[in-house]
């Protein structure tokens, strides 16, 4: 029996792997990570996207060796890191507007481009990115990001998609799923929650644009999330990342469970992963366990509604079937060999 | 310093801000026991081992684990691993082949010619060890790693005991006993064959010895009331194993019979059929399913055309004529006569139905307690009623087989050694068990077991080769990189990876982790997402 030696152990499902060669190791595994977003800061207990956040900029950080600049919009990532005097972000990084962390993430690249001109470079060594919530990105921000699209701006924009306004109580955003509960779409009436059909996939949107680069990306693949940040980083041009980053006060959840809802929810076919260069989708991270939604619905008490007696199966049935029309789509389970 | 237009105070760092304080609960690094490591009866390390054995450290890994058990290579062969019954990936794909590693870390350091360390100071007591099976060889290794004279009497005129004078050769090859014995001699330990203790009181004024460990061993087998004409050639295994160790073999013929169901019946009727018997027949009063010996020899011997009768009894023999009866089982599942009787044909019958200790070396000793034919210890010390005396292995009450024997004889050290000095050992501290329930499975991939090549069935049933073949290097380490490493932490990074808070520290290889109380929210992700369960939650006081 010839076999080669894998990492049988953990695969590299982990985060680091004492037996793997340092240099196929994570960023988050090494002692000298950069740890762009640091201790101290005020996100909720297991908040997903402080993990993303730091998850990205890490990585982006290694990726051009320092030279970053991030321009973030206004909502949780922003409030939690910065009440003012202090700050947790470990790099040159600027807040303006909900709306326009593309446009000053554009600004900075022109900036930028200017002084490497002035300098005799054709490019600058400096890199930006620019990052926000759903609700900055999906629906305030999203003209600015269209804007940045159609430009080709050299700019990173990374989307933490927690899947509404927690930071202002837990508000509907255009990235809210079906038949969710929030405080703008109670689990009232003949159709509970937010409504079917509904909201927009950015994501797509993006690759409308035909931009170098989009990847959707969750926590709970670190090293999923690390490859697309260092690829985007070796690109030039606009690139967009959208991070799935589960959220324990607005959707209900115990705090310990962060990544296994993300990991969940890519496990069902509800967050599709995949990247895609020029319009084209290029890669699409496979279904390991196909799972069915309910036990990624039932963590949450966002979908408490539909369970309990008499309950709601057919509006769970109606969320499975759009689980599984992803998984047809984008083609999210492997071929089984005839 | 002078500051920007509407601007009143420096920039800070939010590590000012001490989220500890939110906590409710706290992360705690565990070390739950692994389920094999409880059901070792040697007491072996066995996640620890594998530990080092994962990262190619064989030389650690043997060292780890011969702190509990001198045998590795005798073990990898003839322990029936009950460890892999109880193994956490069970539940996943297939059992870790946990003997498999080990007897590639025993194989290997017999190649290279690795040995124990003499100790490092001597105590001047000497304590004797009668018998040199497995628990006797155990505890004499102990006994000498803790500093002790310890000389071994023997009755044979070579060291193993039942490991050389009743497992066969083709499970146990002799230079594999004799290499791991003799890295027993060498740390000083001093061996006398040839010399049976007739009178153990007597024996232990004439040594000087401070205590005595008696592990003769259980020799004399059990005899059934068969009615038998003259003509008729009836053996029992005990002895035909035994003679398989002299310079004859035994001649049993062509066609052979061997009445009993446990491990013992096997390695005899696999013996007859490797000396040349065209049929060997096991007759056993019993089911399949009732059967004491191991379902994996059975199959073993099924495959090299070992044939067993169920549900029959021997109830006569005559001029190579054995009468057979019927059996069916009644309600509670004992075997109970038909009165349908049939005739086999056999050259020789030979009897495996168990064996029986000979006490006769006990006679006048105060206090001493035999029952069922074996002799009555303190299941926590192994000290009989006699102070400063203590047994182990088949002549002490439990289940008789190698592994239980050599922690018979580990723990009889740790409380000879204790009692020498005037004390006590307290009893060890119970740690959770590490269950299935406790790991996040999501983080291991599939891998199956590693199979072990087997000798071709051809050459197996012809000769004393070796059935069971060993793993290359290559799939040693594979199969040892299968371990889930249930409950004890193996530095995979997760909860430094997973926390939102940096609240986790690496310390570097091998020092594992601590958590920043001043950060730590006590969330609770790097606890959930903790592949092997090492981390608990455990409440902050109120």
């Amino acid at each position: 029996m010839v076999q080669d030696i894998k990492f049988y152990q953990t695969g590299t499902f982990t985060v680091g792997n004492r037996l793997l060669d340092p240099d196929q190791r994570t960023v988050q595994s090494s002692i000298d990570r950069n740890n762009s977003l640091t201790s101290g800061h005020r996100a909720c207990q297991g908040c997903g996207e402080a993990l993303g956040a730091r998850y990205a900029v890490d990585a982006a950080m290694r990726a051009t060796n320092g030279q970053l600049i991030a321009a973030n919009a206004t909502g949780c990532l922003e409030v939690f890191s910065t009440p003012y005097p202090e700050t947790s972000w470990q790099l040159p990084w600027l807040h303006s507007l909900f709306g326009n962390a593309a446009a000053v993430g554009s600004g900075i690249a022109a900036a930028l481009a200017v002084k490497a001109r002035k300098a005799g470079k054709s490019q600058s060594d400096v890199r930006v990115i620019a990052q926000g919530g759903d609700g900055g990105t999906t629906d305030i921000g999203f003209g600015c990001l269209s804007g940045m699209f159609e430009r080709n701006d050299d700019v990173l924009y990374i989307c933490y998609d927690n899947e509404g306004y927690m930071n202002t109580g837990v508000q509907r955003s255009s990235a809210t799923p079906p038949a969710a509960r929030t405080a703008t779409t109670m689990a009232v009436g003949p159709d509970p929650g937010a409504e079917f059909g509904k909201g927009k996939n950015v994501p797509l949107i993006a690759m409308a644009h035909e931009i170098p680069y989009v990847a959707t990306a969750t926590v709970a693949d670190l090293r999923d999330l690390e490859a697309k940040v260092e690829k985007a980083m070796s690109m030039r041009g606009a690139r967009y990342l959208h991070v799935f980053v589960p959220c324990p006060l607005g959707w209900g959840a115990a705090s310990c469970d962060t990544i296994k809802l993300a990991r969940l929810a890519r496990e069902t076919g509800i967050f599709p992963v995949f990247e895609a260069e020029n319009g084209e989708i290029t890669h699409v991270t496979k279904i390991r366990h196909k799972t069915p939604v309910e036990d990624y619905l039932r963590l949450q008490k966002r979908f408490a509604h539909l369970f309990g007696t008499p309950g709601r199966p057919e509006v769970v049935a109606r969320i499975q079937a759009n689980a599984d029309r992803n998984i047809k789509r984008f083609g999210l389970l492997e071929e089984v060999p005839a | 310093m002078k500051k920007p237009f509407a601007i009143t105070l420096d920039p800070g760092s939010s590590l000012a801000n001490k989220t500890g304080s939110w906590r409710t609960e706290r992360p705690v690094y565990v070390d739950h026991l692994p389920p094999c490591n409880k059901q070792c009866p040697a007491g072996e390390d066995i996640q620890g081992w594998l530990f080092h054995a994962e990262s190619g450290d064989y030389l650690d890994a043997w060292t780890h684990l011969t702190r509990d058990n001198p045998f590795p290579a005798i073990m990898g062969r003839v322990c029936y691993h009950t460890c892999e019954g109880v193994c956490n990936r069970g539940k996943l794909d297939s059992a870790v082949g946990i003997h498999s590693v080990e007897r590639f870390l025993g194989d290997g350091a017999l190649q290279e010619a690795w040995g124990f360390a003499a100790p490092q100071s001597e105590t001047g007591k000497h304590v004797l060890v009668v018998g040199a099976g497995p628990s006797g060889l155990s505890a004499a290794y102990h006994l000498r790693r803790m500093g002790h004279a310890v000389t071994v009497l023997e009755a044979g005129a070579k060291p193993g005991g039942m490991m050389r004078f009743g497992i066969p050769k083709y499970r146990l090859p002799r230079d594999v006993l004799d290499g791991e014995v003799q890295r027993i001699a060498d740390m000083g330990v001093s061996f006398r064959y040839d010399h049976k203790v007739s009178e153990i009181a007597a024996e232990m004024v004439d040594l000087k010895a401070d205590a005595a460990f008696l592990a003769i061993g259980a020799h004399i087998a059990k005899r059934a009331y068969i009615p038998a004409k003259d003509s008729s050639r009836i053996l029992d295994a005990v002895s035909i194993l035994r003679s398989m160790e002299g310079a004859e073999p035994p001649k049993l013929g062509r066609r052979v019979v061997v009445y009993g169901g446990g491990n013992t019946a096997l390695d005899v009727a696999r013996t007859a059929r490797r000396l040349g018997a065209t049929e060997a027949i096991i007759v056993y009063r019993r089911t399949r399913e009732k059967m004491p010996a191991h379902d994996f020899e059975l199959e073993e011997a099924l495959q090299e055309g070992i044939k067993v009768k169920w549900l029959s009894t021997i109830t006569g023999a005559e001029g190579g004529h054995l009468t057979i009866e019927k059996m069916e089982l009644d309600a509670d599942g004992k075997p109970q006569p038909t009165g349908e009787f049939e005739t086999l044909d056999a050259d020789t019958l030979i009897l495996a139905l168990g064996q029986e200790v000979d006490l006769s070396l006990l006679k006048g000793i105060a206090g001493l307690v035999t029952e069922d034919g074996v002799v009555q210890v303190d299941p926590d010390t192994m000290m009989t009623g006699h102070p400063g005396l203590f047994a182990g292995g088949d002549m002490a009450p439990g289940e008789r087989n190698v592994t239980v024997a050599i922690g018979h004889g580990k723990k009889a050290a740790r409380h000879i050694d204790a009692w020498l000095n005037g004390a006590t050992l307290a009893p060890k501290l119970e740690r959770q068990v590490a269950s299935f329930d406790r790991l996040n499975t999501w983080y291991y991939s599939d891998a199956p077991k590693t199979v072990a090549p087997q000798l071709d069935l051809v050459r197996r049933t012809s000769g004393f080769d070796e059935v069971q073949l060993g793993l290359t290097e290559t799939t040693a380490l594979f199969e040892a990189r299968r371990c889930l490493s249930c409950g004890n932490c193996f530095e995979c990074d997760n909860c430094f990876g997973v926390c939102p808070d940096n609240a986790v520290v690496k310390l570097g290889p091998g020092n594992r982790f601590e958590i920043n109380l001043d950060y730590c929210k006590g969330c609770g992700i790097c606890a959930t997402e903790c592949p092997c369960g090492a981390i608990d939650m455990v409440p902050e006081n109120s």
